[in-house]
C-alpha cells in the first residue's frame, strides 16, 4: 500500500511537472519554422578571406621591419590566403630577414627558396584557428544585426558540424526577405584613408604623376562622383593603404540628414580611434579624407581642421539605406564575406495551414485509437488511454524544458512515439488476456503480464533509442529534430507503458477483492 | 474481445512465394528509379520552388508557358497545383538554382516572380519559396546516409548481443526490404523524396524493427521452454502467437496514417503516403523476411544453441498459456 502510493505520488509529479512546463501552450511549445512561416538562411562564411587578411597585414609588417633592418629592395607579399613570398633579397641578408621573421615563427613556416626568394606559410594550426575565429565573429556580428532588426527570437547557430564554416539563420515571421539578406550579407567595411591623388576619371590619368606604377603603400579604390551634368560616375582615386581608422574604432552610427537635406550616416568614435583620428587630421589639414566603404570611395571631403571623433558619410543614399548602414555599422564588420548557400521563406499561412491540418489529423487519430482501444480492451483501455495522455504530456513537457522546436520531421518523431505507446499497452494487454486465460488469478495475470512484456519493451525500446543516438548524433537538421522527439518519446513511453499504466492497474486491484478484469 | 483465438496458420510455408513477391517489387522499382531517376526534393537535388496563391487561378499550362520563359520554355519547370483547388495555389519547381555567388542564389526565384507579374495571371502572392544550392543537397545526403547506416548498423549489434547473428541480420534486411519496396513505391506514384519523405521513412523503419523485435522476442522465449521443436515451427509459433497483437497495433498505426493521408493537408501528404506504405511492408516483412531469414539460417542442431546463448529475462515467473494448456511447460516458481 505505501509503495502503490509512492508510484501515485511520482506518477502524478512527473505528469503535473510536464503539464506545468507546457501551459499555455500557445507560449510554451515553440514552433519551427515549417510551422510558423519565416525565412530560414544557410550561408556559408568565406574565411579565406580573413586568412588573406591576416597574410597581408603579416605581409605589411615584416615589410616594415626589413626597412627597420635597413634591407631595401627587397619585395614581401601575399601571394594567397596562407602563402607570403620575399622576393629580390641580396645576398648577405638572409641574417637579417631570419631577425625580422622571428615574430612570424609560431605562426608561420619558413621555406627558402632559390635566389634570394623565402615563402612563408602559414601553419595549419593557425589556419585553424582564423577560420573558427572568423565564423564565429560572423555568428556575433549578424545575431546583432538581426536583433537591431527587431526579429522576435531569431536562430543564428553553426551548422553541419562545430568546425564547419556554415551558419544557419532563422529568422521567423520576417517577410521582407530581401532586406533581411542584404543586411546579414553586408560586410560594411569602413574605412577612412587619406587620399594621395585624385579624383581622376581613369587610372591611367590617375597614376601619371606616379609613373604609370602604383606605389608600394598606394592602392587605387574607384569611387562616384557627380559630375558636371548631374549624373553620376565613376573616378579613381590613389590612397594611402593604411587606414587611419577602420569600423572597428566606431562607437555609434545613426541615420541623419547632411547639409543638403540629404540622408547620410553620422558616426562617433571611441577613445582610441578619436586619438588616432584626430592625430592624422591634424597633421594633413588641407589634404582630402576618403571615406571607403566596401573598398569604393563614398566621399572625400577635405579636411579643413582638426577632428577628433566624430564623421558623417554622404553619398546619394536613400533615407532606408542610410537607416540600414548605420545598423550594419553599429553591428560591426564582417570578418569575411557571406555566400547564401540555401533559402526557405515559408509564409505564415502555408504555415498555419500545416498546423491546423496536423491538428485535425491528429484529433480525428486520437479519436479513432480511442475508440480501437475501448472496443478491444474494455475498461482497460481507459488504462492505455491514460497511459498514452501521460506519454503525451510528458513528452511535450521534455520538449518545453529543453526548449526544442516543434518542426514536421519533430512530428514524425511524435507520431512513432504514438504508435510504440499505443502498441505497449496491446503487447502487455494481449499477455494478460493469454495468462488469464491460463486460468490464473487477476493479480497474478497482471503481474505476468507486465513482467514478461518488460523484456520486450526493453528490447524494442532500447534498439530505437540506438538508432536515435546516432540520427541525433551524425544527421542535420531535421533529421536531428526527428531524432531528438523521438529519443524523449522512447524514455516517456517506458515509463507510461510500464509504470503508470501498471500504477493504475494497481490502484484498481488495491480497492477491492477483484475477480474479473475487464479487458 | 480477440480477433482470433488461438490461431494456427502456417505462415513459414508461404516463405518461398512471399519472397518472389517481395523480389518482383524490388527489381521493378529499382529499374524505374535507374530509368527514370529518383524523384529528388529540392532539398537534396538543389532548385527553387516557389509557391504562390492565386486570387483566381489560370490554366496551369499558361502559368507553365508564362514562367518558363526565363527558363527555355514551361517544359522545363514542374508545375502543378498545390493542395485542393479551393487553396488556388500553384507550385512552381525550376531544376537548378542561382549560381552560390551572393545575391545570384534567389535569381530563379526572382525571375518566375516576374515572369508571372509580367504575363498578367491576376493578382497573386508568395507563399512560399525554397531555395537549395547544390552544396547543401550533396551534404544532407551525405550526413543523412551516414548517420543513417551508423545507426543500422549499432541496431544490428544490439541485435546480436540481445538474440542472435541470425536475428539481427534478418531485421537488418527486413529494414532494407522495407526502405527498397517503400522507395519502388514512392517512383511508381510519383512523390519527390524530400525532408518530409525521408523521415516518415525514418518513422517507418522504426516500426518495422519494433515489429520484428516483437515476434524475436517471442521466438527467444519459446526457445527457452521448447527449445528441441525445430526452428521452422517454432518461429511459426510465434508469429501465430503475436498474430492479435501485430494486427490491433498495426490496425491502429494503419488507421492512423490514412487519416493523416486525408485530413493532413498538401505538405504531409507525401509523409503520410510513405507511412501507408511502410506500415504495410513493416508488417510483412517482420514475418517474411525477417522471421523467414531466421528459418533459413544453419543453426545447427534445433535452436538449442539459440536457447543457450539468450540472455536472462529477469522475470521467468511465467510460460505462455498454450504451453500450459498441453501441459507441456515446465511451470516455474
Amino acid at each position: 500500500m505505501n509503495n502503490l502510493r509512492w508510484r501515485i505520488l511520482l506518477t502524478v509529479g512527473i505528469i503535473g511537472a510536464c503539464l506545468w512546463a507546457i501551459i499555455p501552450p500557445a507560449q510554451k511549445i515553440r514552433l519551427g519554422l515549417d510551422l510558423k512561416g519565416g525565412v530560414h538562411l544557410v550561408l556559408k562564411v568565406n574565411t579565406d578571406d580573413a586568412l588573406r587578411l591576416d597574410a597581408e597585414t603579416t605581409a605589411e609588417s615584416l615589410r616594415t621591419d626589413l626597412e627597420k633592418a635597413g634591407v631595401t629592395g627587397a619585395a614581401v607579399e601575399a601571394t594567397g590566403p596562407t602563402e607570403l613570398r620575399v622576393t629580390g633579397l641580396q645576398p648577405g641578408q638572409d641574417a637579417a630577414l631570419r631577425q625580422a621573421a622571428t615574430t612570424l615563427v609560431p605562426m608561420w613556416d619558413r621555406e627558402s627558396g632559390v635566389g634570394g626568394g623565402y615563402v612563408f606559410r602559414m601553419r595549419l594550426a593557425r589556419q585553424t584557428q582564423l577560420r573558427d575565429e572568423a565564423v564565429r565573429q560572423a555568428q556575433d556580428t549578424i545575431e546583432r544585426r538581426v536583433n537591431e532588426l527587431g526579429v522576435a527570437e531569431p536562430v543564428v547557430a553553426r551548422h553541419g558540424g562545430a568546425q564547419g564554416d556554415q551558419l544557419l539563420v532563422q529568422l521567423p515571421g520576417v517577410s521582407d526577405v530581401a532586406r533581411a539578406k542584404e543586411i546579414i550579407r553586408s560586410t560594411a567595411m569602413l574605412e577612412l584613408k587619406l587620399v594621395e591623388q585624385g579624383p581622376a576619371s581613369s587610372k591611367e590619368g590617375l597614376l601619371a604623376a606616379t609613373g604609370g606604377q602604383v606605389p608600394p603603400h598606394g592602392q587605387v579604390l574607384p569611387g562616384l562622383q557627380t559630375g558636371s551634368d548631374g549624373r553620376a560616375e565613376t573616378v579613381y582615386y590613389l590612397l594611402g593603404k593604411a587606414p587611419i581608422v577602420t569600423g572597428r574604432d566606431l562607437r555609434n552610427a545613426k541615420p541623419t540628414l547632411d547639409e543638403f537635406n540629404q540622408p547620410a550616416v553620422h558616426f562617433s568614435l571611441n577613445p582610441e580611434g578619436a586619438r588616432k583620428f584626430g592625430k592624422a587630421t591634424g597633421d594633413n589639414v588641407g589634404r582630402q579624407l576618403a571615406i571607403v566603404l566596401d573598398n569604393q570611395v563614398r566621399s572625400a571631403p577635405r579636411i579643413d581642421e582638426r577632428i577628433t571623433d566624430e564623421g558623417r558619410i554622404t553619398g546619394g543614399f536613400t533615407q532606408q539605406e542610410a537607416q540600414d548602414l548605420s545598423l550594419v555599422l553599429r553591428s560591426g564588420a564582417l570578418p569575411a564575406s557571406l555566400t547564401y548557400l540555401e533559402e526557405r521563406t515559408i509564409g505564415p499561412s502555408l504555415g498555419a495551414d500545416s498546423v491546423r491540418q496536423g491538428i485535425v489529423a491528429s484529433l480525428i487519430s486520437l479519436l479513432l485509437v480511442t475508440l480501437f482501444m475501448l472496443f478491444f480492451y474494455k475498461l482497460s483501455g481507459v488504462n492505455a488511454l491514460v497511459a498514452l495522455l501521460g506519454n503525451l504530456i510528458i513528452l511535450l513537457g521534455a520538449m518545453a524544458y529543453v526548449g526544442a522546436t516543434m518542426t514536421l520531421p519533430g512530428i514524425a518523431g511524435f507520431i512513432l512515439t504514438m504508435g510504440m505507446g499505443v502498441d505497449s499497452n496491446v503487447l502487455i494487454f494481449e499477455r494478460i488476456k493469454e495468462e488469464l486465460e491460463a486460468q490464473r488469478g487477476v493479480r497474478a495475470s497482471i503481474n505476468a503480464g507486465f513482467s514478461r512484456v518488460f523484456v520486450t519493451l526493453i528490447d524494442t525500446h532500447l534498439s530505437a533509442l540506438i538508432g536515435a543516438a546516432f540520427l541525433f548524433q551524425f544527421g542535420t537538421g531535421p533529421i536531428r529534430g526527428f531524432a531528438t522527439t523521438l529519443f524523449f518519446g522512447l524514455v516517456s513511453n517506458l515509463f507510461t507503458s510500464t509504470f503508470v499504466s501498471r500504477t493504475l492497474f494497481e490502484l484498481v486491484l488495491s480497492r477491492r477483492q477483484v475477480e474479473t478484469l475487464s479487458i | 474481445m480477440q480477433i482470433f483465438k488461438n490461431p494456427n496458420y502456417d505462415f513459414v510455408k508461404y516463405r518461398w512465394p512471399a519472397l518472389i513477391v517481395s523480389w518482383v517489387i524490388i527489381s521493378v522499382g529499382l529499374v524505374v528509379m535507374f530509368t527514370k531517376g529518383l524523384p529528388l526534393g529540392v532539398e537534396f537535388s538543389g532548385g527553387t520552388i516557389v509557391i504562390v496563391e492565386f486570387d483566381k487561378v489560370p490554366g496551369i499550362q499558361q502559368v507553365r508557358d508564362a514562367a518558363g520563359r526565363e527558363f527555355g520554355g514551361g517544359e522545363n519547370l514542374v508545375v502543378q497545383n498545390y493542395g485542393p483547388a479551393s487553396d488556388r495555389r500553384v507550385m512552381i519547381r525550376a531544376p537548378q538554382a542561382g549560381r552560390e555567388a551572393g545575391a545570384e542564389l534567389s535569381r530563379p526565384a526572382e525571375q518566375i516572380q516576374e515572369s508571372l507579374r509580367t504575363a498578367n495571371l491576376g493578382n497573386f502572392r508568395v507563399v512560399s519559396t525554397e531555395i537549395v544550392g547544390p552544396v547543401v543537397g550533396q551534404d544532407l545526403t551525405r550526413k543523412g546516409v551516414l548517420a543513417f547506416g551508423l545507426s543500422l548498423f549499432f541496431i544490428l549489434l544490439y541485435l546480436w548481443f540481445r538474440f542472435q547473428l541470425s536475428f539481427a541480420v534478418g531485421a537488418t534486411l527486413a529494414t532494407f526490404h522495407d526502405i527498397l519496396v517503400t522507395l519502388a513505391f514512392l517512383v511508381f506514384f510519383r512523390f519527390d523524396l524530400s525532408l518530409n519523405v525521408i523521415a516518415a521513412l525514418l518513422t517507418m523503419t522504426g516500426y518495422s524493427t519494433n515489429d520484428t523485435i516483437v515476434i524475436f522476442d517471442r521466438v527467444r522465449e519459446n526457445l527457452r521452454s521448447k527449445g528441441r521443436e525445430g526452428i521452422r515451427e517454432l518461429v511459426n509459433t510465434s508469429i501465430n502467437q503475436t498474430l492479435n497483437r501485430t494486427l490491433i497495433t498495426g490496425g491502429t498505426a494503419f488507421l492512423a496514417v490514412v487519416v493523416l493521408y486525408f485530413f493532413g493537408g498538401e505538405v504531409l501528404k507525401g509523409f503520410a503516403f510513405t507511412m501507408i506504405v511502410g506500415m504495410i511492408t513493416g508488417t510483412y516483412s517482420s514475418i517474411y523476411i525477417a522471421a523467414a531469414i531466421v528459418t533459413f539460417w544453419p543453426h545447427g542442431k534445433g535452436g538449442a544453441r539459440i536457447a543457450a546463448s539468450a540472455p536472462l529475462a529477469p522475470a521467468r515467473s511465467t510460460t505462455t498459456a498454450r504451453q500450459r494448456k498441453a501441459g507441456r511447460g515446465a511451470r516455474a516458481s
